[in-house]
């Protein structure tokens, strides 16, 4: 068995209200924020990229975890914003922290869940023993045309996980399962800037459907009920999705108010779900069961059940938590904005 | 001439991608650079990490720095004492210039530097950010 013996996150600084695009793209604000239930997104910095958010947020996991950093056996990042088309970033990662030369590295891309995928994939590995530690990242620089609906909530973050024993872990990884399909909701063809998406489509067969069915998997697989979690997260695009899901399984507001990042800082692509789950990390207590299902559009989610250990309380204090990186912000303009999206480029 | 081989950047990624300096074993003094010898006369050095943690002693805003930093122009340069004792110049980041100042408590961040190019290498390194 395994579970997360570290985790960490980063949130760029820089935010941009909901006005503030509503005002260029001739759109009512008011409408915006009550549609989507966010009100501002964050907006990387003009350095940083889904590299540099990735090794933010690795350097907190390891503070966190306290290991001899040369065991980390793997190392994966889950983007849709590689800042390379061919090279990856997780060599980038890997030489940043120092782990040495004899781990192994791949790049994932699914949508907003290739994060989540490689904590499927290091938890397989740390539990079949061919490595002791393994390094998940989810982050993302995402993108939207300027005019494009998706201007509104395509944010900047990432969090990062150490995966390990399970003695060692803070919170045991208790069960998994995906559902995945062929499912065109959401897409970006090779070489293009921006990514394109089939309207209204997004909800009904593709969100909705797949972090239903991951979730009734779940639940069913580990014979639990709602009520068995203290926290539940479910993949945030905006603030009004995830709690259509959580009012169809009954899922109180106590319970899903945590996780639900995407309200202050917008969807980040795949740190979303990860992101709060990192941020439920921050607070839960020994024993909690923290349910969380990620979502990638093309499409699948991936359900896990962690159950939290006496370990968290050393942790939580040892890094800066999710909440510091929402209170740090700093406003900026449209024209900055693109100066700054700009910046992923070059 | 400023140096764009990616060659080059890589032969410095010790210090560049993670403040790995050296410590004279004699007196103790930290360097960033690796000294053929210590103001202390002493000839050994020791490898050491530094925690990124430091005071800036000096700072400036350049305007018009190398075309390649061009799209972050303008940007804060500083002079930082690192709490190990080495001193760095580097980026401050995050910050405004009127934000800066003397003895203005900074630490270490992971950022991109610069791209040669469309279809160059992308080139990362240590910047500091005021400490929060
Ligand atoms: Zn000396």
């Amino acid at each position: 068995m395994s579970g997360i013996v570290g985790w960490g996150a980063y949130i760029p600084m820089y935010r941009i209200k909901a006005e503030t695009i509503a005002e260029v793209q001739h759109a009512d604000a008011n409408a915006i924020k009550a549609g989507l239930g966010l009100t501002e997104k964050s907006v990387p910095g003009k350095d940083e990229d889904t590299a540099t958010i990735s090794i933010a947020a690795a350097r907190d996991a390891l503070k966190r975890a306290g290991i001899n950093k040369k065991e980390i056996g793997s190392v994966y990042v889950g983007s849709e914003s590689h800042p390379y088309a061919v090279k990856p970033t997780a060599s980038i990662v890997g030489e940043a922290l120092d782990i040495g030369n004899t781990y192994m590295a791949v790049d994932t891309e699914f949508a907003c869940k290739a994060g989540t995928a490689t904590i499927q994939i290091n938890a397989g590995l740390v539990g079949s023993g061919m490595i002791k530690y393994g390094l998940s990242i989810g982050a993302d620089t995402s993108q939207a045309e300027p005019g494009n609906a998706l201007e509104y909530s395509a944010a900047a973050g990432g969090a990062a996980f150490i995966i390990g024993p399970d003695k060692e872990s803070v919170a045991i990884l208790e069960h998994t399962c995906s559902y995945t399909s062929d499912t065109p909701d959401f897409w970006r063809r090779a070489i293009q800037p921006y990514p394109s998406h089939a309207g209204r489509f997004t909800g009904e067969p593709a969100y909705f459907k797949h972090v239903t069915e991951a979730t009734k998997r779940i639940l069913e697989k580990s014979k639990m009920q709602m009520n068995n979690f203290k926290y539940v997260v479910f993949h945030m695009p905006n603030g009004k999705f995830p709690l259509r899901v959580a009012k169809q399984f009954g899922v109180t507001k106590e319970q899903i108010e945590l996780g639900l990042v995407v309200t202050k800082i917008g969807n980040t692509y795949s740190g979303s779900s990860i992101l709060g789950l990192a941020a439920v990390l921050d607070i839960a207590k020994p024993n909690d069961r923290i349910l969380i299902t990620s979502y990638g559009s093309g499409s699948g989610s991936d359900a896990f059940i962690f159950k939290v250990t006496d370990k968290i309380t050393k942790a939580q204090g040892k890094a800066r938590k999710v909440n510091d990186y929402i209170a740090r912000k700093e406003y900026i303009s449209y024209p900055q904005y693109l100066k700054h999206m700009e910046g992923i480029h070059n | 001439m400023f140096r764009d081989s990616p060659i080059i950047r890589w032969r410095h990624y010790n210090d560049r991608y993670r403040l790995v300096g050296y410590r004279c074993t004699k007196c103790e003094k930290a360097y960033l650079d690796k000294k053929g010898m210590c103001t202390c006369g002493n000839l050994d050095f020791t490898e050491q990490e530094f925690s990124g943690v430091g005071k800036i002693v000096a700072y400036t805003q350049i305007h018009s720095g190398p075309e390649v930093f061009e799209s972050k122009s303008p940007y804060c340069v500083a002079v930082i004492d690192l709490k190990e004792g080495a001193r760095i110049e580097a980026q401050v980041v995050d910050c405004r210039y009127s934000d800066l100042k003397q003895g203005l408590e900074v630490e270490a961040v992971f950022r991109k530097f610069y791209t040669s190019g469309e279809k160059g290498v992308i080139h990362y390194g240590t910047k500091f950010v005021p400490k929060y």
